[in-house]
C-alpha cells in the first residue's frame, strides 16, 4: 500500500475540511473509543497491579 | 521497588483508554489486552524513570506505542498483508456502536495508514494535545498535525461526508435520468 500521500491537489487534503465535517468525523471517532473507555479497568489489570505490588512486600523481584 | 498507591492508582486510572487507544491499534481486543498488560509490566518495572507530578497517560501511551510498534515491524515480516487481516479483525469486535454507520467508520478507520490513524486518535479521541502527540510518537508537532489532516481529508473522502456539496451528485444524476428518459 503507497496510499499515504494520496490526492495533494484536494483542497480537504490540505486540512481545509468545513467544521462540520470536523465535528462529526470527531464525534464518531469518540463514540467509538469511548464504547471501550465506558468499561473501565478489567480485573486483570486489577489483579495485575495488586499480584506485583504484593510481590514487592515479599522483596522477591524479577 | 515501591509502588505508590498515588501512583498505583494514575496507572489504572489511564488503563481504559490505554485500552482505548490499543484497540485501534492492533484493531483486536485479546492482543490490545496483552499489550496493556506488557505496557503495565513495562511502565511498573521502569517506574523510577516517572517523573512524579508529570503527565502518567503520556508516559504510558509512550510505552504502548513503542511495544506495539516493534511487535507490528516483527509481525509485518511474518503477515504480508497487515491493513487487510486488521480490517478483519476489527468485525470481531464486541460493540456496543455496531450499526451500519459506526462500521462504516470503523472500515474506514481501518483503511487509514497506521501514522494517520494513531495521530488522529491520540489528538481527537484520547484529548492529547499536538505537543503531547509528538511526544508520544516522537515526531515533530508539525509532522503530527498534517497527519491528523490527513486523516481527517481521507475519512472525509471515504466516508463521503459533504457539507455542503451533498445535494451535488444528487441533483446531477437525476438530471442526467431525467435528460435520458425525455428522450
Amino acid at each position: 500500500m503507497d496510499t499515504s500521500s494520496s490526492s495533494p491537489t484536494s483542497a480537504r487534503a490540505q486540512g481545509r475540511l468545513g467544521r462540520d465535517v470536523q465535528a462529526k468525523i470527531g464525534n464518531q471517532l469518540r463514540a467509538i473509543y469511548d464504547d471501550v473507555v465506558k468499561e473501565g479497568v478489567p480485573d486483570r489489570f486489577v489483579d495485575l497491579l495488586k499480584r506485583l505490588d504484593q510481590k514487592d512486600e515479599k522483596g522477591s523481584e524479577s | 521497588m515501591n509502588l505508590d498507591p498515588s501512583v498505583r492508582d494514575a496507572v489504572l486510572a489511564a488503563v481504559p483508554s490505554l485500552r482505548a487507544f490499543a484497540i485501534s491499534l492492533c484493531g483486536n481486543v485479546d492482543r490490545a489486552d496483552d499489550l496493556v498488560q506488557e505496557t503495565l509490566l513495562r511502565a511498573l518495572a521502569n517506574i523510577e524513570s516517572f517523573e512524579p507530578g508529570s503527565n502518567m497517560p503520556a508516559w504510558l501511551f509512550t510505552i504502548l506505542r513503542n511495544l506495539f510498534r516493534s511487535e507490528y515491524r516483527k509481525r509485518r515480516r511474518e503477515v504480508e498483508d497487515a491493513d487487510g487481516t486488521y480490517a478483519q479483525s476489527l468485525k470481531s469486535q464486541p460493540e456496543q456502536t455496531g450499526h451500519v454507520e459506526f462500521q462504516e467508520f470503523r472500515s474506514a478507520l481501518a483503511k487509514l495508514p497506521p501514522d494517520q490513524r494513531e495521530a488522529l486518535i491520540l489528538v481527537g479521541a484520547s484529548g492529547f494535545s499536538y505537543e503531547e502527540a509528538a511526544e508520544i510518537c516522537g515526531c515533530a508537532v508539525g509532522t503530527i498535525k498534517s497527519r491528523v489532516n490527513r486523516a481527517r481529508a481521507r475519512l472525509a473522502d471515504m466516508l463521503s461526508i459533504e457539507s455542503v456539496e451533498d445535494i451535488g451528485p444528487d441533483v446531477a444524476t437525476r438530471a442526467i435520468l431525467a435528460d435520458s428518459t425525455s428522450r
